[in-house]
């Protein structure tokens, strides 16, 4: 029987799932579909000290006979450090922390002062072979450190002399190892580390009764904070998707050996992206992904989410509960996570090839504790008669503004994405907020343009990446 | 490049009115060089890199960095000391240092600035003010980190330090510093790849890394806290080398280049003792040196 070598590229659909919740100001409205990002792998880490949790959610929908993940791990796991996470937690830590669509409604001009914001919520919430040849394993040099069996998975960590031993011993033993494979085992090898080899039990797995394949959790300490991503690429095709959360008490988590940015974020698009098929909000949000991607060389990893986890502004779910975080492994939480548990989650979203990403990533806990999230805004225009309106020069002020302010959302879209900027300003015209409005004006290009002395203002302007 | 150098390297053709002025360019002081670059390196940051930098911080580095130097020139009554190496501190530390409040950077820009000035044996001060300031603020101040990884692997901007900093390091007559810790440094770090049968991809990875090209051209370099012979100077970036090779390959900690400075910096006394050796001047005028 041959097993596929499944490593940290775990089939799995990234979903920036949406639930409604009313926020502090604005309301949050953004749904992105399910199959975004399909095939992103996806890992929840938990670093506390050296104490670290590591979460592994696996999508696989093939042939479970063919199933096995290899995990590089830097000491021999036991029976009591590996578990099976609820699938539901990474779902709601997805939520949480996916990217957000916020919607604001200008105030009608000719009825000042402050007229309460009107707003329609919308929302949609989304909701091995046990016999293991001991002797001939020793020949090869491979020893089986621990076998056991968690949830539906058959478990065996191993360690290994040599590279090609390991390598002849997962071949004999019903894994189809890729070509390269030794070679990007050895270097786990020479640091003295362990793997992790886990493949399903078909009557575990039938008799949970789940549709999918339970996440995998894995708990060790190590000083050294870092997520092996190289043996995942062996059999990449493409640009790979990895969205990473990572728990932690300090602050937030960056890439040391690439560069971590933040993705263009807390902008206004035009309002239409709420009800356009096309452009809608999950298809700008992959599109900006690509592009911005694109122009970073595929040599990033971008922030996606930095916040505190009592709290959230807009809220795209509820934080986790203290139930929850302990599921994944996070510690000495209790009581409502709402009211001060100090626990910070980034959502790091990497996008990598082979020659990119030569090694694996390496990770820093910073002091930065500064909140940060990727959320868009719609504003909504205010709806109004022009020639009933009592304040008519304020009135009139406001339509110019807003004739500049569409032309810079158009722009803005344009820039991000790379859609052609003409069929947005169609597309806007036609939408439904836009017909009490002015037109865009084509031409006017006022908007957010990507040059370095553009950029130089809005960092003097906005005072530097502070939001 | 020596000054003299670059005055003799203009042809005899180009005119003696091109020449005197390349003369005089070059017998500027090393610390307008390095002024600039820094500025240019900080521009190219905040532009290209996305700099996750507050231009209030930047402001308030130099304001609190220019102030803490005029004070102490004045308690001190020296009279020729400007402030090129404040402002050379305060780039440096706007290009290394991140903060998630205001108060960070003119905090540290004063406290190393003024250890500048108090921190002293034999004539030269301890530790390279922009190095101390870095760790002073990463150690005691909360919100305070280092982004190594924030200028990314990018062969071009790796190449444009290389350049720059050459220039710098060469003016500064102190590339020898500069040389023999990239060369201990990144010869440990290729024994380590061929060692763990790593592709070279990695080795030429960490040799496009904007922070360590950073930290080998604009801070060890710093002539004024490396020891007087150049012999003791080799010795010295070999042991900064080994150490910062030892804290993050060995300890699996981050930043090494910077903390091996600043925990190497006591040696430089103890090497010029053993090496004695003339002093070096920014300027031809031995009361500039601060």
């Amino acid at each position: 029987m041959q097993r596929k070598f499944v490593t940290l590229a775990l089939a799995t659909a990234l979903a920036g799932t949406a639930a409604s919740a009313q926020a502090f100001c604005g309301f949050y409205v953004g749904k992105a579909d399910a199959s975004l990002f399909n095939e992103a792998s996806k890992v929840i880490m938990v670093r506390d000290g050296d104490r670290t949790v590591i979460n592994m959610l696996n999508d696989y929908q093939g042939d479970l006979t063919e199933f096995a993940l290899v995990v590089p791990v830097p000491v021999v796991l036991h029976k009591e450090d590996v578990k099976t996470p609820l699938r539901a937690v990474f779902d709601r830590v997805d939520a949480y922390s996916a990217p957000r669509l916020a919607e604001y409604y200008d105030p009608n001009p000719c009825r000042p002062p402050y007229p309460a914001a009107r707003a329609e919520q919308s929302a949609v919430a989304k909701s091995m072979g046990r016999a293991i040849a001991e002797d001939r394993a020793e020949a090869l040099g491979v020893r089986v450190e621990a076998q056991y069996t968690v949830g539906p998975y058959d478990i065996v960590i191993l360690s290994a002399e040599q590279s090609d031993g390991l390598e002849t011993w997962l071949h004999e033993n019903g894994y189809r190892i890729p070509a390269g494979a030794s070679r990007a085992l050895a270097p786990y090898i020479r640091q003295d580390m362990k793997f992790f080899v886990a493949k399903v039990n078909l009557e575990e797995h039938a008799k949970s009764g789940a549709e999918f394949l339970a996440p995998l959790q894995f708990a060790f300490h190590t000083e050294k904070f870092m997520l092996p991503i190289r043996l995942g690429m062996l059999n990449a095709r493409g640009p790979q998707d990895l969205v990473l959360w990572v728990l932690s008490k300090k602050g937030r988590v960056e890439t040391t050996n690439y560069r971590t940015v933040k993705l263009p974020a807390n902008v206004e698009l035009p309002p239409y992206v709420k009800f356009d098929a096309d452009h809608s909000f999950a298809r700008f949000y992959l599109a900006m992904f690509d592009e911005q991607a694109r122009r970073e060389n595929y040599r990033v990893a971008f922030t996606e989410y930095f916040w505190d986890m009592s709290w959230c502004d807009p809220c795209a779910a509820n934080p986790l509960n203290a139930q929850e975080l302990a599921n994944l492994g996070v510690g000495g939480v209790s009581g409502d996570t709402r009211r001060g548990a100090r626990v910070m989650l980034t959502r790091l979203h990497v996008r990598y090839t082979p020659e990119t990403f030569p090694e694996d990533l390496v990770l820093q806990e910073t002091a930065d504790r500064r909140n940060w999230q990727t959320r868009y805004v719609l504003r909504h225009p205010a709806k109004f008669d022009l020639a009933d309106c009592p304040n008519r020069a304020s009135a009139e002020r406001y339509l110019v503004a807003l004739g500049r302010r569409q032309e810079r959302e158009a722009q803005t879209l344009a820039t991000l994405t790379g859609w052609d900027v003409d069929a947005i300003r169609a597309k806007a015209l036609i939408a439904p907020d836009g017909d009490a409005a002015q037109d865009i004006a084509p031409g006017a290009s006022q908007g957010a343009v990507d040059t370095p002395l553009a950029r130089l203002w809005r960092w003097l302007q906005d005072g530097g990446a502070q939001r | 490049m020596k000054p003299q150098a670059l005055a003799a390297a203009v042809p005899a053709a180009a005119g003696p009115g091109l020449r005197a002025r390349l003369g005089a360019l070059a017998r500027l002081d090393a610390r307008l060089y390095q002024i600039v670059f820094l500025a240019l390196l900080l521009g190219t940051g905040v532009l290209v890199r996305d700099f996750s930098l507050d231009p209030r911080q930047v402001a308030l580095a130099f304001a609190a960095g220019i102030a803490t130097q005029l004070f102490w020139v004045r308690r001190l009554g020296l009279p020729r000391v400007g402030l090129l190496s404040a402002l050379v501190t305060c780039f440096g530390l706007s290009v290394l240092l991140r903060a998630d409040s205001l108060w960070v950077h003119p905090l540290a820009a004063a406290a190393c600035l003024s250890a500048k000035f108090v921190l002293r044996i034999e004539g030269k001060h301890l530790f390279n003010p922009t190095n101390l300031g870095v760790v002073l603020a990463v150690l005691l101040l909360p919100g305070a980190w280092v982004s190594p990884g924030q200028w990314g692997s990018d062969l071009l901007v790796a190449c444009w330090v290389v350049a720059l900093g050459g220039i710098v390091a060469g003016r500064a007559r102190s590339a020898g510093l500069s040389l023999a810790f990239l060369t201990c440094f990144l010869g440990a770090y290729a024994l380590r790849v061929a060692w763990l049968g790593q592709s070279w991809a990695v080795f030429l990875h960490l040799l496009q890394n904007g922070s360590l090209l950073m930290f080998a051209f604009f801070m060890i370099s710093d002539p004024m806290t490396a020891p007087n012979h150049p012999v003791a100077r080799i010795a010295y970036a070999a042991c900064v080398a080994v150490l910062a090779f030892a804290w993050q390959f060995g300890l699996f900690l981050q930043n090494g280049p910077i903390w091996a400075l600043f925990l190497c910096a006591p040696l430089v006394p103890l090497l010029d003792r053993l090496w004695p050796g003339a002093k070096p001047v920014w300027r031809r005028n031995p009361a500039t040196t601060r």
